[in-house]
């Protein structure tokens, strides 16, 4: 399915690992890593350079090259094995996307998976997989009957919380096991550059006047873009109508081509839009405004007002997080609590956070749990207003 | 001329030992990824992604979009030597490529469909060289009314150019778009049809049908017709791609339709799977071998070809100068630049030259390297045919279910392809074409989806399709065709 338009997105199912063609892969793999080889890579576990093939050996598991390349294996791996867990993965480590692949979630997932075999974080390997039918039920339930499994990792998206409600698929957020908070996700109100509208007040009032005509689009439909409709028409006591696309990108898109009015859009999916000048931010759904000082185009992220000090007193923040299946034990959390910790310690990280303009919150174990529990009720609470519930 | 000097800068960074290694491992990988079945360019890419991490953008986005031509050639092997079509936009080719390879015509049937994916993706990069900025901006006009018309095209020109009686044609479509109505309904949030089943929560995935309905069935048909493949007396000699090239300048006006309709779906971007059903229908329609396609017309085999890769090609230039993914892979690749550190968008060409025109230079280098990895290898792939049936479709039923069952990593996919094989089968017994159903399975959820985000915006109204010219013609164009081949029909009863 390589070529279609709009099959790119959340709700698009993705596929799992390369299978059977593991050999051939594995000696191609090899002619890369030659022509790697001379760039300098620097080792996770504060050694000097280890060659990147290793872990790419590694990652496929094919036996015949790991004897060929045992010396360099064995000594890697001992490099990395300094610290002491009570636990480490076996095997490889599942890293499952409940949305397809080229979403926020996804790109989020591969940056991990990047940094892990980069930096030797793993023993093991990492392979991210794709499971985003039903708005991410498949994925979710994969990981609620995969109790005891601690190869098994998972991402989220606010559908952790919407789609169970929406669709009425049975799962929750408690039929997993928490691990951490990676990041929280932005919204901001955008508009057409071309459009009159400056501030919020002046859209809302437009929007007002407009007489519910006026089309706001965004992302799946009772997922977190028309939430934020909802609470946005709820706190203004005004009316859009609501377009749903598959994915943020093509809502970008629609927004430059004026096809809707105004977007939701998080800041990653809209920044090239708003640097070519084709986009203007209004507001940002924050409690404070956004950290990042560079200049982006006419103005810098962290100079977007706040909704509230727009008069649309509205927070709404998507987490970014990491869950494992239910039923597995402290010490497998404790290491991928440190894993993800290491992993947000890199130049590369920081970096993604920064170009995305991301909330970087960190967060784990009881606090993290608390927070994912408040969010449930409030996304449950939410939705019942709005509407939204799975007819029984 | 600005552009010939970037593009000869882009040359020059293109050219470097590591990326033209590169290229041509990239174009390895992708023929491998593109002859399995479920294993598409998306996925060949997203897997490969991370080990790019380390190494430059620009040699990273070479390898990765040769990986992508490199599928695209490779998905018309297996469409034309066994009826899979390994990819959507395949499926074209299997109408003329398969009888070709049956009638022991597989190389010139190969070397048709690289020679074609070739020149379409040759015409499509020239455009993107010349014209980026200009047709970029083409694609904003297109909202959920303009995409919605480019569906209801492909589809009603599919009613006129069937061979098959209209209502076998319609039967099987409407067929195909309830399948596609299972699962997740984008417009509403909700699950349909799914009977709290949950392995039907993920809906029917087009890779699925097909490898069931063409593979497991086309098997199921040879097995009861005795075991005999036909196409083993196929002439395989390397002299056969000099032979068919001599042949082929005669059909360029087909070419130039083609290549035509594929840059338009590609940019626009309808997709290169409607392209390529759109350049077999107007091929056919113009064709003065009208009545030999389907029988294995090479015509029938470089239209849809050229279409698909024309219009996969195109496909790129929305995402790098939008940023609107045109394609699953041009989204994996769009997750690919940011972690890169590069945005796609607007500014890219101004800032990021050496990248932009190194990844264009690729494409034109990366092309000429993939016809020339894949010609080599048509007299090899013409000579699985000469293997007894016997041995191989043991083989093919393997490779078939491995390509099920890694689509979605589940079990009940390989079941689900095993049913599709039943109902290919009774398909072929009962006379009912298969393609139409497959077109439905493949682009029902887009034109569901076009149609209700037309409606909401235009608050229920349909004059919404005939809104502005653009959408009005392209509607309007779609009903013709629907409409035109009926009233020939009526025309000639009168007649009698």
């Amino acid at each position: 399915m390589t070529y279609d338009s709009a099959a790119h997105n959340r709700a698009k199912p993705g596929m799992y690992d390369i299978g059977f063609s593991r050999a051939v892969f594995s000696r191609e793999l090899i002619r890369i890593n030659r022509t790697i080889r001379a760039q300098n890579l620097q080792s996770g576990c504060g050694q000097p350079t280890t060659p990147k093939k290793v872990t790419n050996v590694t990652q496929l598991r094919f036996s015949k090259i790991k004897v060929a390349l045992s010396a360099a294996l064995v000594s890697a791996t001992a490099l990395c094995a300094s610290a002491a867990f009570a636990w480490e993965p076996t095997k490889t480590v599942e890293f499952v996307v409940p949305a397809g692949t080229g979403g926020g979630a996804d790109q989020m997932a591969r940056l991990v998976q990047g940094i892990v075999t980069k930096h030797n974080l793993l023993k093991s390997s990492m392979v991210v997989v794709n499971k985003g039918g039903g708005a991410g039920a498949e994925g979710f339930l994969e990981m609620k009957n995969a109790k005891g499994d601690a190869h098994k990792i998972v991402i989220t998206l606010s559908n952790l919380f919407t789609t169970p409600v929406a669709t009425g698929v049975p799962f929750s957020w408690k039929d997993m096991t928490p691990v951490a908070m990676l990041a929280l996700d932005e919204f901001v109100l955008w508009v057409n550059s071309e459009s009159p509208y400056k501030t919020a007040q002046e859209y809302i009032a437009a929007v007002k006047a407009g007489g519910g005509k006026l089309r706001m689009g965004g992302t799946g439909s009772r997922q977190e873009d028309q939430i934020i409709t909802a609470l946005i028409e709820k706190a203004a006591g005004v009316k859009f109508i609501y377009v749903p696309y598959k994915g943020g990108g093509e809502v970008a898109v629609q927004l430059v081509g004026k096809h809707i009015e105004s977007t939701v859009n998080n800041p990653i999916e809209a920044v090239a839009q708003w640097r070519g000048g084709k986009l203007r931010p209004l507001c940002v759904f924050d409690g404070k405004r956004l950290a990042q000082k560079e200049k982006i185009a006419d103005m810098s992220w962290s100079e977007i007002p706040t909704c509230k000090e727009s008069g649309l007193d509205i927070e709404y923040l998507m987490l970014r997080g990491v869950f494992m299946a239910p039923g597995v034990t402290p010490d497998q959390v404790a290491f991928y609590v440190d894993l993800m910790k290491k992993v947000r310690a890199t130049p590369e990280w920081a970096k993604f956070m920064d170009e995305g303009a991301f909330n970087t919150t960190f967060m784990s174990g009881a606090e993290y749990a608390a927070w994912v529990a408040k969010e449930d009720t409030r996304h449950r609470a939410l939705m019942q207003e709005a509407g939204f519930v799975a007819a029984k | 001329m600005d552009e010939i000097q970037a593009l000869m800068q882009g040359f020059s960074v293109a050219l470097s030992p590591t990326n033209l290694g590169l290229m041509f491992l990239g174009i390895l990988l992708g023929v491998i990824i593109g002859v399995l079945p479920g294993l598409g360019g998306a996925n060949g890419v997203a897997i490969l992604l991370p080990l790019t991490f380390s190494m430059n953008p620009t040699s990273a986005i070479i390898m990765l979009s040769c990986i992508y031509w490199g599928a695209l050639f490779g998905g018309a092997i297996t469409s034309i030597l066994f009826n899979i079509p390994g990819e959507p936009w395949s499926v074209a080719t299997t109408f003329d490529g398969y009888p070709m390879a049956q009638n022991g015509q597989a190389a010139q049937a190969l070397t048709a469909a690289f020679s074609s994916s070739f020149f379409g993706a040759l015409v499509a990069i020239i455009i993107i060289t010349f014209l980026a900025p200009l047709v970029a901006k083409f694609a904003l006009q297109f909202g959920p009314p303009e995409f919605f018309a480019v569906q209801l095209l492909t589809f009603c020109s599919f009613v006129g150019m069937s061979k098959e009686p209209a209502f076998k044609t319609l039967a099987a479509m409407f067929f195909g778009f309830a399948l596609a109505a299972i699962g997740m309904d984008n417009v509403t949030g909700q699950l349909r049809l799914t009977f709290g089943f949950e392995p039907l929560i993920k809906g029917f995935d087009f890779l699925i049908a097909v490898i069931g309905l063409f593979g497991i069935g086309e098997i199921l048909l040879t097995m009861e017709e005795g075991l005999a493949f036909r196409g083993k007396t196929a002439k395989i000699t390397p002299a056969v791609v000099w032979e068919t090239w001599k042949m082929l300048p005669k059909y360029w006006k087909t070419y130039l339709r083609s290549a035509a309709v594929g840059c338009w779906m590609g940019i626009t971007p309808g997709g290169a799977t409607p392209a390529s059903f759109m350049g077999y229908g107007i091929a056919k329609r113009f064709s003065p071998n009208k009545d030999n396609f389907g029988k294995g017309e090479i015509e029938g085999v470089l239209a849809p070809e050229t279409a698909a890769h024309a219009a996969g090609t195109s496909a790129l230039l929305p995402m790098l100068t939008l940023g609107i993914p045109g394609s699953p892979t041009a989204a994996v690749l769009l997750g690919g630049l940011l972690v890169w550190g590069l945005q796609p968008g607007p500014l890219l060409f101004v800032e990021q030259k050496d990248f932009v025109w190194g990844l264009i230079a690729s494409m034109y280098l990366g092309n000429i390297a993939g016809l020339v990895v894949v010609l080599a290898t048509v007299p090899w792939f013409a000579a699985i045919l000469r293997i007894p049936f016997s041995i191989i479709a043991p083989v093919i039923l393997v490779i078939c279910a491995v390509g099920a069952y890694t689509v979605h990593s589940s079990m009940f996919d390989v079941w689900l392809m095993m049913g599709f094989g039943v109902i290919g089968y009774v398909f072929k017994k009962l006379q009912y074409p298969m393609a139409p159903l497959v077109l439905a399975l493949v682009l029902g959820d887009m034109a569901e989806n076009a149609f209700r985000q037309s409606l909401l915006s235009s608050s229920g109204n349909l004059s919404v399709f005939f809104s502005n010219p653009l959408v009005a013609t392209i509607t309007t164009v779609a009903l013709v065709m629907l409409v035109w081949p009926m009233l020939q029909a009526l025309r000639g009863a009168t007649k009698k």
